[in-house]
């Protein structure tokens, strides 16, 4: 489903190249849950950013869903993205204008797929994710907890191969934050996606079966659970 | 598309009203294109309409002398059915009010003329009464309102009684303005004679008027007749002549005023693209997560466009509908300004052209501020510190510009139709954009560099806003400026122009001139001048005489040549020449000798000429030309030229001859003094009236009235497209103000938060707008009176005034107009609790 290889990314600076990322490698396949772990500053975003084709590598490949994105242009990663990811990120990045209904069916829409069988799909996750009477609500009357299930709800709208966290439980309390964790890996296993998360959270982080942990930009420790 | 569409509406939810508002800044722009548009074309259709009534007739000839019995055959032969009316200036005198005397246009009228078209009185029967001859006269409305005249009151014109048949409404081929410059009084030709009036060198204009059987082609008779005409010196007009100057006029016009309106368009644009780029700069997030969702570039760039779009059709709307709303009320400012009845319709044509152009333009510079959106990296929407990718220089920016630049030069050429007129406005309105633009900068540099930093807190916030991110200074200096500069320099330009005519006056120069006094009348003019108190300061005599030939070739042949083309004018008047033996005082000699005296007999007598006139009859000093002085040959060599200052209220001259020669020839004289004021003025004038009633004379304040009615017109029409300039201005300023509102917004509340109390922040607005403000109100006074020095020294040839009032009240306005807009459009900021209006605002 992802594999990555010798994934390299550096930003010129006045003083040379400042390397973020050294040559990173690994594989996952579908169904499979990789946790990336680290400090602050280890290159943990920009790993996921590279992963999920938001960014471009300055060195190394990233094949997604039989893709090698790393040669795409913007546009035609902007296609990947929406045919085969899902993503939730820590500020849960709705968009306020939209009630959560709209919000979940975005990505739908951008596929010129919307309508009343898509607007069904969206209520349904929106019921599954315990918002089924909020549909008409906008983000600014949502908690944070609230939003970040419309975002999972958007996640999983296109029915993605996989899915990207970005400590996706980062900005919520204890309690919100459990459930919030109980839903990711629950839609994970009843859609059978892929799942990628970044986060502080090493308790998050043991849920998955495979962790990769960084430092200055390299892996430093790669431990999969059996 | 779907996607594009739905996102577009959906994402302007909470910023439609602000969004509404921006488009506001291009309506009075589309509104001044589609109300000038639209009366352009009423106006168009109007005269296609009413063609034949413009004239009166099918042809109409005049000429400047009594007609020749060779003319007057010659008229004959055309045939069709004729009148004949005769025009001159004369004095009435109107003894129901005590026998006030006013200068009038004459018309001594003969025949069934207008032949089409209505001659509207009041009584309705006079025109009948009128062509039935006797001594009735029809009078101006306004001349009757002002003497307070009504049918059956006596008027004398000069040796004999008219009784008042009604007053004159309208009456084709001249506007009812004509009124304000002469009124005109209507007489029938057969009492003439009997008004004593017309006498040798009289200014006196011969017209005939023809109706001819319709199936007469009267352009191909008079190109046949052209050689003809000109040979017996008749100038003639037909109704498509009338018709060509009418739209030539037209056109002019139409150009002045729609770019004009144009310039307010584009100062809204700017407006609209401020605002968007501020509007944009918040929306970046959502762009980032619309990325990351597999939105395109494309797609993502589609849905802003289709928002600035939807500001650009909504204010094309607003801005036709305005624009036909002003229309409405057009008719009242134009009564009277035009020869012909004008209906006011919609003109779709005008909306269309208006709305389009607002469109275009409004779209193109919309474009600007929303290429970034290209940009915007998803990453922004899990790194923050991303902001859209602008590494590297933007091929599409600079295509837009050459769109923008192409787009106005292509309205400007379609409005001017002459490309360096074109081409001279996309200059001039860069130029001004330019200079205006780049006083902005140095004054937020200026700001930014020198402001004492241990100013005020609230003097420091407020100046620092002049130049800190996202500052409206340059934007604010731009459309307050511009609207200032346009409506300051209007009013500089007219004080001038008054100052000038009242200097002409001043001192102990003539104001009071006396014309058309013959032979045997100047010296009991000089008497009752002495007896009244006011003596003669300068006169002269006039003998008129024509050119028969030019450096040895006859008028006609030189008229005939295409190469060496002499204005007609210079070939074809009546020169009213002067003899004397020193120069005037308006009069100084730029090149050759002054030759004041001949011995009797000269066979070529030296003349002195107007520098201008000899220029364009391309004569140098001795060349020589032959004048025909009333039937005698005359041969002149030219020895002098001369400037002349033609404004001073004195006798001035085209051709002066030396004393010696003309002597004997039949002459008239023209006299000049200086009286106190409008009651001796009045009083004189009475006294010469009633002894010499064929003596007119003008006086000064007569032509300060004329000018400033011709100039109240036109400057009421200027007024009102540099209102649409100040209007979009104050727009923009509410545009930018709302639009800023957000950013501004925070550091309230932070400020709010920190303790800082309501007064303060109002005074920390305050400062910043009064800054504003003044400093457009400044620059555009500082323009205004630059505008006017040019203007001044190159067109009117006079100093310019300073008019410290003008100036003044126009900072004070200007920069109360600022402070109103911004504190009103800020209102309520400061008076909710921080919570409430962040809440609202996300």
């Amino acid at each position: 489903m992802l594999k990555v290889e010798r994934l390299t990314k550096f930003y010129p600076t006045a003083t040379g190249p400042l390397t973020v990322l050294k040559e990173v490698s690994f594989d996952l396949a579908p169904g499979a849950s990789l946790a990336i772990v680290g400090p602050s500053g280890s290159g943990k975003t920009t790993l996921l950013g590279l992963c999920a084709g938001l960014d471009r590598p300055s060195g190394g490949s990233v094949v997604l869903a039989g893709e090698s994105i790393g040669e795409m242009n913007e546009d035609a990663r902007a296609r990947v993205r929406n045919a085969h990811v899902g993503f939730v990120f820590q500020n849960f990045q709705l968009i306020p204008t939209l009630t959560a209904l709209e919000n979940v069916l975005v990505p739908i829409e951008l596929r010129g797929e919307g309508g009343p069988e898509a607007e069904a799909e969206a209520h349904a996750l929106l019921q599954r994710v315990g918002l089924g009477a909020r549909t008409d609500h906008y983000p600014v009357q949502l908690s944070g907890g609230e939003q970040q299930r419309v975002a999972l709800a958007r996640a999983f709208i296109n029915r993605p191969k996989i899915l990207f966290c970005d400590e996706p439980t980062g900005n919520l309390d204890t309690d919100t934050a459990h459930a919030m964790v109980d839903l990711i890996f629950g839609l994970n296993r009843e859609k059978g996606t892929t799942l990628v998360l970044v986060t502080h959270d090493l308790e998050l982080a043991k849920l998955c079966r495979r962790r990769l942990r960084l430092r200055g930009g390299a892996v430093v420790e790669d431990v999969t659970t059996p | 598309m779907n996607f594009v569409l739905k996102m577009a509406w959906r994402d302007s939810r909470a910023s439609r009203r602000r969004l509404l508002l921006f488009s506001l800044s291009i309506v009075l722009g589309i509104a001044a294109l589609v109300a000038v548009g639209s009366l352009m074309d009423n106006l168009q259709r109007a005269i296609d309409e009413q063609a034949k009534g413009l004239l009166g007739a099918d042809l109409a000839v005049q000429s400047r002398s009594a007609l020749t019995p060779e003319a007057e055959q010659f008229l004959n032969e055309l045939g069709g059915e004729q009148a004949r009316e005769v025009m001159f200036a004369s004095m009435i005198v109107f003894p129901t009010s005590n026998d006030q005397t006013r200068l009038v246009s004459l018309r001594a009228l003969d025949g069934a003329y207008p032949f089409y078209g209505d001659f509207l009185t009041d009584p309705a029967d006079a025109p009948a009464r009128l062509a039935a001859g006797g001594r009735v006269a029809v009078l101006e409305a306004t001349l009757m309102a002002q003497f307070g005249l009504k049918p059956g009151d006596p008027v004398r014109i000069g040796e004999t009684t008219f009784t008042v048949a009604g007053s004159l409404l309208s009456i084709p081929g001249e506007s009812a303005a004509i009124a304000q410059l002469s009124p005109r009084v209507y007489f029938p030709l057969s009492e003439l004679p009997a008004t004593g009036l017309i006498g040798p060198g009289s200014l006196v204009r011969y017209k005939s008027y023809f109706k001819f059987a319709p199936e007469i082609d009267v352009e191909a008779l008079v190109r046949d007749l052209r050689g003809r005409f000109r040979e017996l010196r008749l100038g003639f007009d037909t109704v498509e002549e009338r018709k060509r100057d009418l739209g030539r006029a037209l056109e002019n016009v139409y150009a002045f005023m729609s770019l004009v309106g144009f310039i307010s368009l584009f100062l809204g644009a700017i407006g609209v693209a401020s605002a968007i780029h501020v509007h944009v700069r918040q929306k970046i997030p959502t762009v980032a997560v619309l990325r990351c969702l597999g939105c395109s570039a494309r797609q993502a760039f589609a849905v802003y466009l289709v928002q600035g779009l939807g500001i650009g059709i909504c204010g094309s709307i607003l801005g036709a509908a305005v624009g036909l709303g002003v229309q409405l009320i057009l008719p009242s400012f134009l009564e009277g300004l035009l020869p012909f009845a004008v209906e006011f319709a919609v003109s779709w044509a005008a909306v269309g052209q208006g709305m389009v152009a607002g469109l275009i333009i409004c779209l193109l510079f919309t474009l600007l501020p929303l290429l970034p959106v290209r940009r915007v990296s998803p990453l922004v929407a899990i790194r923050s510190s991303f902001a859209e990718n602008t590494s590297g220089p933007d091929p599409a920016r600079w295509t837009v510009y050459a769109l923008i630049v192409g787009a106005v030069t292509v309205f400007a050429l379609a409005q001017t139709r002459r490309w360096e007129h074109g081409v001279g406005f996309v200059v001039m309105l860069a130029l001004s954009f330019g200079v205006l633009a780049g006083l902005a900068k140095v004054v937020a540099w200026t700001a930014r560099r020198y402001f004492p930093k241990r100013a005020p807190y609230v003097w420091r916030q407020g100046v620092a806003n002049l130049h800190r991110p996202n500052n409206r200074t340059v934007l604010l200096l731009l459309a307050l400026g511009l609207g200032t500069f346009l409506i300051v320099t209007l009013a500089l330009t007219r004080a001038t122009l008054v100052a000038q005519i009242e200097n002409t006056g001043g001192g102990d120069r003539p104001n009071l001139l006396f014309f058309d006094i013959q032979d045997d009348q100047i010296e009991p003019l000089t008497a009752i001048l002495a007896a009244e108190g006011a003596p003669v300061k300068a006169s002269a005599p006039i003998v008129t005489m024509r050119v028969r030939s030019l450096k040895g070739r006859p008028v006609e042949e030189v008229l005939r040549d295409n190469v060496n083309r002499i204005p007609q004018w210079t070939l074809r008047r009546e020169y009213r020449s002067t003899y004397r033996s020193e120069l005037g005082a308006s009069e100084t000699l730029v090149a050759g000798e002054f030759i004041g005296t001949v011995p009797a007999g000269t066979e070529v007598v030296p003349v002195s000429m107007e520098k201008g006139l000899a220029d364009d009859m391309q004569l140098a000093l001795g060349d020589e030309l032959e004048f025909d002085v009333q039937g005698v040959p005359v041969k002149a060599r030219l020895t002098s030229v001369r400037e002349v200052e033609w404004r001073r209220m004195e006798p001035n001259f085209f051709v002066v001859f030396p004393a010696g020669v003309l002597e004997g020839a039949p002459k008239f004289f023209v006299a000049a003094t200086r009286v106190d004021d409008a009651g001796h003025s009045a009083r004189i004038q009475r006294a010469v009236v009633r002894e010499l009633p064929s003596v007119s004379a003008i006086d000064l304040t007569l032509i300060l009235q004329t000018l400033d009615g011709v100039f109240a017109k036109v400057q009421l029409v200027v007024q009102i497209m540099a209102f649409f300039t100040v209007l979009t201005g104050v727009i923009v300023l509410a545009g930018a103000v709302l639009s800023g509102r957000f950013q501004r917004l925070r550091e309230t509340v932070l400020l709010r938060t920190l303790g800082a109390n309501r007064r303060q922040l109002v005074r920390i607005q305050l400062v910043e707008y009064a800054i504003l403000g003044l400093l457009a109100a400044v620059v555009g006074c500082g323009l205004a009176l630059v505008a006017n020095w040019l203007l001044s020294a190159f067109v009117f040839e006079t100093a310019g005034v300073f008019a410290p009032a003008t100036l003044a009240f126009a900072v004070a306005a200007v920069m109360t107009i600022t402070l109103l807009t911004g504190l009103l459009a800020n209102r309520g900021v400061a008076d909710h609790p921080p919570l409430e209006i962040l809440r609202q605002e996300s």
